[in-house]
């Protein structure tokens, strides 16, 4: 069986979750890979959102607000779109695939885009394959998995 | 009736909470006299056979520094917290990595590379790593080994209190002590378990003198390329601050003196993980709506997890970096 990856979606009240209903009442059809959460603002999601879905099994996650210039609350997005670049730069630091976290703008009118980037990203991330995290939590019984490998000392 | 008795342990730490401790002057006449002193090893010479001889919950008090790391830790960890009553997270190491879990940015094999063969200013011709295993006339001695992974205190045993800061303030240790003493002279109530004492429950900036108004930055810089306004927000002057993802309680006192804050307080209350928090912190003060334009400014920042997360990267939400 393919890999089917899990995608968190946060999709913005005022643009893209209307977008998104769109796509639905239009019988536009796409990938049910993503969980949308509504949310008042693209503004509104805190980075340790992102970090914390990465954490409880995410294989992606989508942000879609309004676009540029049409926040409904006038800079809510712009907010969004300089957090997430130095979220992706620390992604790729901390050795995760800065294109599992992905910021698109989606207004209520764009159900077509809206199909488009989810069925989009989920190709993406299928070919990516799971995001596997190690050593997230400890386990008292291997509290050194890694050194059941063998590193050289020598 | 017997004397209350006090333990104090360094894990993998630098042994500068254990100097903050002696550093509380005249209140340490105070410690020694009404503690009963059981276990210290940077101060007193205790062995780990004392310890273990000791009944179960026959130490009033632990205070202990450091992270987890190996095997040592970790077992002395949970010998301390089976003797304690009490096992307080004393510093940053030991409540949430500090510099010891930066290691976390890389693997052990990687690290111990880089240490023994290839820094620049290493000198190691015969090639010499460490072994965890070594023969001598007398028998085969063994130490513990490095973990790949660095952990903090509360993540491996249960904890009681956390007093944060790298160290501890004195001021703040001398008050924490005070409480301590009066709890168990005057028979008082602890504060609930989980309570961070020693430490408010703002952020660094909520102690700050200086003045915020304006947040345009176009270029982000480190303290020794400008000269450094006295008086405003060091924010708003370009340098990466971490006051507002850190506890307030250290009395501000890098920051009164015009070095960014570092974050050795810990996070404020409520807040789960310090470089997202500095994300955000970071992004209001951005001048600019244009992506390219963003992500230059953002370039700027020579390293973002060694900043935001120079203190706390052991508990952040992705504890580490994922090498394959």
């Amino acid at each position: 069986m393919s890999f089917e990856p899990r995608i968190l979606g946060f999709l913005c009240n005022w643009c893209s979750y209307t977008g998104a209903d769109l796509a639905g009442t239009a019988r536009m059809k796409y990938p049910p890979n993503m969980r949308g959460i509504r949310v008042m603002c693209s503004g509104r999601v805190d980075p340790g959102f992102i970090f914390d879905a990465f954490r409880n099994g995410a294989d992606g996650v989508l942000i879609c607000g309004c676009h540029p210039g049409d926040c409904h609350y006038a800079e809510g997005n712009y907010k969004c779109a300089r957090r997430i670049p130095l979220t992706q730069r620390m992604l790729k630091d901390l050795g995760i695939d800065p294109k599992r976290l992905r910021l698109e703008w989606v207004s209520a009118s764009e159900g077509q885009r809206f199909q488009e980037v989810v069925t989009e990203f989920t190709e993406q991330l299928r070919e990516l394959g799971p995001l596997k995290l190690h050593d997230i939590n400890f386990d008292p019984a291997h509290p050194d998995p890694e050194s059941l490998e063998g590193v050289e000392h020598a | 009736m017997a004397k209350p008795k006090l333990a104090v342990y360094w894990a993998a730490s630098c042994g500068g909470c254990d100097i903050a401790i002696l550093d509380i002057e005249n209140k340490i006449l105070d410690v020694a006299d009404f503690f009963d002193l059981v276990f210290w090893p940077c101060a007193a010479d205790f062995k780990y056979k004392d310890v273990e001889a000791m009944e179960d919950n026959s130490i009033t008090l632990t205070l202990f520094n450091g992270a987890i790391r190996n095997d040592e830790n970790y077992e002395i960890a949970k010998l301390l917290r089976k003797k304690s009553v009490v096992l307080c997270a004393f510093g940053s190491c030991a409540s949430e990595g500090c510099i010891p879990g930066l290691a976390n940015m890389f693997d052990k094999q990687g690290i111990i590379d880089y240490a023994y063969k290839q820094s620049p200013s290493t000198v190691n011709p015969d090639g010499i790593t460490p072994q965890t295993k070594v023969k001598v006339p007398e028998g085969e001695i063994t130490i513990p080994a490095m973990w790949n992974t660095v952990w903090t205190l509360p993540q491996t045993v249960d904890v009681d209190y956390i007093v944060p800061g790298c160290p501890p303030q004195s001021n703040q240790i001398a008050a924490v002590v005070e409480a301590v003493i009066d709890i168990l002279k005057n028979g008082k109530e602890l504060p609930p378990k989980g309570t961070v004492l020693g430490a408010s429950e703002k952020t660094c900036c909520d102690e700050c003198p200086r003045e915020r108004n304006v947040k345009k930055i176009r270029k982000f810089v480190r303290p020794q390329e400008i000269k450094i306004d006295s008086k405003i927000c060091l924010m708003e002057q370009g340098l990466i601050c971490c006051g507002p993802a850190t506890r307030a309680g250290c009395g501000a006192k890098c920051v009164t003196a015009g070095i960014p804050c570092r974050g050795c307080y810990g996070l404020p209350a409520h807040v789960r993980d310090a470089g997202a928090k500095m994300i955000s912190a970071v992004a209001s003060v951005i001048d600019a709506t244009d992506p390219e334009e963003i992500q230059r400014i953002v370039d700027t920042i020579p390293d973002p997890m060694g900043t935001f997360y120079r203190f706390s990267m052991a508990e952040s939400m992705l504890r580490r970096k994922q090498t394959t």
